[in-house]
């Protein structure tokens, strides 16, 4: 296993290389401009001026050098110097965006609380709901109760968050005023008030994340304990007399938690990544609307940072998942 | 005795209320919002109007400019003019005295080499400054002593309030960015999103592309303001949400830039809690004419340059048709409700400086009809498009992709398909239309169409620089890699010659004329533009905020210290 661990580790130094120059070479060709948001009243002239200060002029391989090295040597060495007080990074330049000159890690640093809060109590959510309706509608498969989770899963899969997350805005924080429409992201947990009040305007974007993700993850967990329930050791263990709840949530969920708890792992990746559309709707402000920010303002170094840690976290969780799927299931070997 | 402590508490509420209207931080909170957050908090780095705006609130110029276009002194004690010898007879030079006692946030003096500091900041071709065009034809700025400020030019100035006027360029603080000049500028994080100023608030925490939160500035001018104790603009989301969450849920005070559609603005006027505001600058929608062929039959670098004339639209006959065909205030009444007017000026404000051109405001179908036919363009085929010379009269129409655009052009088909114009229409990625790279086939400079449909405006009342977008000279095209503002490539003398007359010119009477002619030149003479929408600012505030005065000259948080709580 360790072995293996090694080797999926150092092929994936130079995959991520190779991603990296991938995603380099697609932002840099998309069409766009880091300019064009400034009004017209500003002259050609000073256009120019402004993209040759941002560096954005030289040209494509001197750029991905440059970041390169910015992402493996000099944020790394200013990380270092934070921690141990050591001056490695000193007057070296850190990976600037382009939108408000300051350092991407920065960004990106203020911006992960939140949507690791807010995303991932949707998610943790959503799987904690999901678990129960998977297990039960497969258990009582065709029931009412099937029917229900079916559709469900249905509404959950098909309609997409900008709608339920406005229905959602005109239901409960219009119409009836219970919730807040935008975050506010400097909020601080200090005493029960304030708890509350993180709750609350945590309520609509988990909300409407929980259904998408909850309806998804239902899913397998259902189709996983079908599977399962029809095999043998199943038969053979309620033929032993064991109370059906110890055959269902012993015998056959362990079972079936094998495939699910895959999908859960290689579902996290996404929860760095933010939710570019409901971060926007509630004004969240995390990684993914940082994201489709700095896209439509053509701010390449940060979307490529962004973009590549993306990378760098599904190939991790890709991995988690094998181990992981090792771990759970002694059939599988990996050596 | 309970009757008597009411009564008491009663009479000292009356006796507090006068008191809270003149102190400063009496009324808590304003929130703003703002559908594009604020990534920087220094207009020099930045021409986002989001961070112009933002920053209003902290960096102040000498004087700025108020709803109707009129300067007034910000850090000065008067206007400088002719009249009171702060402007030099022979409009080479303007003085400014800065207000005595004037302090920064942080509590130091504002001197005279703050300014001279913000120039050299601004004028260094290292630092990409974005607003380097408030510092044209400065040939120095100098410390005369420490409050007064000597600004000489390289040629007089019949408008010298260009410099150190308006939100586009406030005093910097020179202590604070004086190792942020050059090439360090963009580099100084710090200093960008938090700088020190003179306005009414002070930034406390900056959160890029989320949040601004500031509090009152305690060395504010007057001390009786701002009102407010703290102010936050929280940024993000798109123009719906902004507006509803002051409209509907009253969770914000002011929201800038609600461009939403007119049923959704009656809808959420009825909610009761807060109202829209429009300021009317000088933004126009319009369709450019294209006067070169871009036809892709022509080699690249010959393709739409003044080389080759358009084969349609070179006819005044055919562009006087397509502009009268027409319906403007149908467009205003779908795309944007109280928030425009039908104009045919490209200078439609200020008042003094509009033309009365309204030829073009009723349709006239019969009338374009008629004047195709004019021209030679018939229906020969009896396929409903008209033709000359077994040409087709057909045209690209182009734009960005905004619904409210992709409505227009849609409407504009119809009647034009009406007076036997086939009309293929493309929408194109804002980033892309307007980002300006020379090796894109879509840039809005380029114009690889006949027709194109975008906004544009003069940053300032007084429309000269404006105006000279129109000059033979600034015709985008190979030689220049396709920069420009001339995007019509339009190019005759006569206007060229006007134009050099205005520039000379010092009478204000004379420069109003001079502006109208040039305005009628390129639309009512020559149909090279044709204006279609004036277009105002929408923003939205609560019904509990007090002292807005919209403004389309300088930022529209211009008087955001007279702002209070309505109680």
């Amino acid at each position: 296993m360790l072995t293996f661990t090694l080797r999926r580790l150092l092929v994936a130094i130079p995959t991520l290389l190779f991603i990296s120059l991938i995603i380099f070479l697609l932002v840099d060709l998309a069409p766009g401009s880091p300019l064009s948001d400034i009004p017209l009243t500003v002259p050609p002239d000073v256009r120019q001026r402004m993209i040759e200060a941002l560096g954005a002029d030289q040209p494509v391989f001197v750029r991905y050098l440059l970041w390169l090295r910015q992402f493996f040597w000099v944020e790394p060495a200013y990380l270092l110097d934070g921690w141990l007080g050591t001056s490695l990074a000193e007057g070296e330049q850190r990976i600037l965006s382009w939108q408000s000159r300051s350092p991407v890690f920065t960004v990106i640093g203020q911006r992960l609380p939140q949507t690791l809060t807010v995303i991932g109590t949707a998610y943790l959510l959503g799987v904690a709901i999901a678990l129960p309706i998977g297990i039960y509608s497969a258990y009582r498969q065709y029931s009412m109760f099937d029917q229900f989770g079916t559709l469900f899963a249905m509404i959950g899969f098909s309609v997409p968050t900008f709608f339920s997350g406005t229905l959602f805005i005109i239901i409960f924080a219009v119409w009836l005023g219970w919730f807040p429409t935008k975050y506010d992201t400097q909020l601080s947990v200090t005493d029960w008030a304030t708890f509350v009040e993180q709750l609350r305007q945590m309520a609509l974007p988990v909300m409407t994340l929980g259904l998408a993700n909850a309806a998804v993850i239902s899913r397998y967990m259902r189709s996983s304990m079908l599977d399962n329930m029809t095999q043998d050791y199943v038969r053979t263990a309620r033929a032993k007399g064991m109370p059906e709840r110890t055959v269902v949530l012993k015998h056959v969920l362990r079972n079936s938690m094998i495939p699910v708890v895959t999908v859960i792992a290689l579902g996290i990746p996404s929860i760095f990544g933010g939710a570019i559309i409901t971060e926007n709707l509630f004004g969240v402000n995390g990684i993914g609307a940082a994201l489709i920010g700095a896209i439509n303002a053509s701010d390449l170094p940060m979307v490529q940072t962004l973009a590549f840690i993306f990378a760098v976290l599904i190939v991790a969780f890709n991995l988690i998942a094998d181990v992981l799927y090792g771990l759970l299931d002694p059939r599988i070997r990996y050596d | 005795m309970k009757l008597r402590t009411a009564l008491l508490g009663a009479a000292a509420a009356f006796a507090m209320a006068p008191a809270a209207y003149a102190e400063r931080g009496a009324d808590g909170e304003v929130k703003l919002t703002f559908p594009q957050a604020v990534s920087i908090m220094n207009p020099y780095l930045s021409g986002g109007t989001k961070d112009i705006y933002a920053s209003s609130m902290v960096l102040e110029p000498l004087a700025g400019l108020d709803p109707d276009g009129t300067l007034v002194p910000k850090l000065v004690t008067e206007i400088p003019t002719l009249e009171n010898g702060g402007v030099s007879a022979d409009l080479m030079s303007i003085t400014w005295k800065l207000i005595p006692g004037l302090l920064w946030s942080d509590g130091t003096p504002v001197t005279a080499d703050d300014a001279v500091f913000t120039a050299a900041y601004c004028m260094d071709p290292a630092g990409g400054c974005a607003q380097a065009t408030k510092y044209d034809g400065v040939a120095s700025v100098e410390a005369v002593d420490a409050s007064t400020i000597k600004i000489t030019f390289t040629a007089p100035k019949p408008n010298p309030y260009n410099t150190f006027v308006g939100a586009l360029s406030p005093l910097l603080q020179k202590a604070q960015f004086a190792a942020c000049q050059g090439a360090a500028a963009p580099t100084c994080t710090d200093q960008n999103s938090m700088p020190v100023g003179t306005g009414p608030f002070k930034v406390t925490g900056f959160t890029v592309n989320d949040t601004v939160s500031m509090e009152a500035n305690p060395n504010y001018r007057d001390p009786a303001k701002p009102a407010f104790a703290t102010a936050m603009i929280k940024g993000g989301g798109d123009a719906e949400s902004s507006a509803r969450a002051v409209m509907e849920t009253g969770e914000f005070d002011y929201a800038w830039n609600t461009q939403i559609p007119p049923d959704s603005q009656a809808a959420m006027t009825a909610a009761g809690k807060g109202q829209f505001v429009v300021a009317f600058g000088t933004l126009v929608e319009r369709i450019e004419m294209n006067t070169t062929d871009p036809s892709p039959d022509l080699p690249e670098g010959e393709r739409a340059t003044a080389k080759h004339p358009h084969p349609i639209l070179s006819d005044i006959k055919v562009r006087t048709a397509l502009s009268k065909a027409i319906d403007r205030s149908i467009l205003v009444e779908v795309g944007y409700g109280a928030g425009g007017n039908p104009t045919c000026n490209v200078i439609p404000a200020p008042a003094a400086w509009a033309s009365d051109n309204t030829g073009c405001l009723t349709q006239d179908i019969e009338g374009a009809k008629a004047l195709l036919d004019e021209a030679g363009w018939t229906d020969t085929d009896g396929d409903g498009i008209r033709d000359k010379d077994g040409k087709k009269l057909s045209l690209l129409y182009q734009t960005t992709v905004n619904p409210i655009r992709q409505d227009f052009q849609a409407l504009v088909k119809d009647w034009w398909s009406e007076i036997g114009v086939e009309t293929e229409l493309k929408a194109i990625d804002p980033g892309v239309f307007f980002g300006g790279d020379a090796g894109s086939p879509d840039t809005f400079q380029k114009f690889y169409a006949d027709v194109e449909m975008y906004a544009n405006n003069s940053d300032s009342p007084d429309p000269e620089s404006y105006l000279g977008q129109y000059q033979c000279k600034n015709a985008p095209r190979p030689e220049t890699q396709w920069q420009g503002e001339n995007i019509n490539r339009f190019c005759d003398p006569a206007y060229d010659a006007k134009f050099a007359e205005l520039q000379k010119t010092t009478d204000l009477a004379t420069r109003q004329t001079l502006a109208k002619q040039l305005n009628d030149m390129v639309t009512k003479d020559s149909m090279t533009v044709i204006p279609l929408v004036h277009r105002g600012t929408l923003s939205a505030h609560s019904n509990a905020l007090g002292g807005v005065r919209i403004n389309s000259w300088d930022s529209e948080l211009w008087n955001v210290a007279d702002w209070f709580r309505v109680k």
